[in-house]
């Protein structure tokens, strides 16, 4: 049944990075008025290159074990576009940007999955 | 789903600690006109101060709220405050003062809207978070 456990494709992952997107986001708006709060974003780019990563595997008990670096969990402090008195770096229209862009993005991933689920059912429908 | 069960979470510290901003607004607005007898005891506004819930997620890892807003302390407003001379004030001291507060109705009524714009700010997250977590239910019926 490998069509079934292979059926999402990358679709599966992305769908937990943009959730993980969203939640980034909303910590952002929620301390839109916190003092010192630094802004954060996912660097999906980071990500998909994390998941890409092949790590050194010991498949003989002769081998040293690897030395793996700390896995990048895509984390960035965003640069505000200027400086507040606080030191709270949310600008509070860039995060209402991106977080519609986040929920689009959600949404779109969303859609290629639900394709992929019609499409599943139809062959297994043989119609 | 964990993450965007979590945004619900985090929204709500956040409609949580503006309400707690609204409300000492409305307090200072309310006690604007409040005079006191002495400068020790005249009222000064109130303002929260927030913190983010990070250090929490060592104690309390894997908690929905983790990452959103508390109120940290509510700090006096340090600016001082102004006396007026009414001697037939029942609250006059001996020389005939009567301590005003620092309460600056201008002041509040632009905190208060800041407050109310955040707030909906978060009920729009809460909102948009609700509707793709439908819509991730629905992903079945395709």
């Amino acid at each position: 049944m490998d069509i079934l456990n292979s059926a999402f494709g990358i679709h599966e992952q992305a769908l937990k990075v943009r959730s993980q997107r969203m939640d980034v986001l909303a910590r952002n708006i929620a301390n839109a008025d916190t003092p010192n709060y630094k802004a954060q974003d996912l660097d999906f780019k980071a990500m998909l290159k994390e998941v890409k990563k092949d790590y050194l595997t010991a498949t003989h008990d002769k081998h040293f074990a690897a030395v793996a670096d700390a896995p990048d969990n895509g984390m960035r402090y965003r640069t505000p576009f200027n400086s507040s008195f606080d030191g709270n770096t949310v600008e509070i229209s860039v995060e209402q940007a991106q977080f519609g862009k986040a929920a689009g993005d959600y949404q779109a991933t969303l859609q290629f999955l639900e394709n992929r689920i019609s499409g599943i059912r139809k062959a297994l429908k043989g119609e | 789903m964990r993450s965007l069960d979590s945004v619900f979470g985090i929204a709500g510290t956040a409609l949580n600690a503006q309400m707690v901003r609204m409300n000492t607004t409305a307090s200072n607005l309310a006690n604007a006109t409040t005079v006191a007898g002495s400068e020790k005891d005249a009222f000064r506004a109130k303002r929260p101060v927030f913190k983010a819930l990070l250090e929490e997620e060592m104690t309390h890892a894997g908690a929905p709220y983790l990452g959103g807003v508390k109120v940290d302390t509510i700090a006096d407003d340090p600016t001082p405050i102004r006396s007026l001379h009414d001697p037939g004030n029942p609250m006059a001291d001996a020389n005939g003062y009567v301590y005003l507060s620092n309460v600056n109705e201008m002041q509040e009524m632009v905190e208060m809207m800041a407050a109310s714009r955040s707030y909906q700010n978060n009920v729009e997250v809460v909102n948009t978070a609700k509707q793709l977590m439908m819509r991730t239910l629905d992903i079945t019926k395709a």
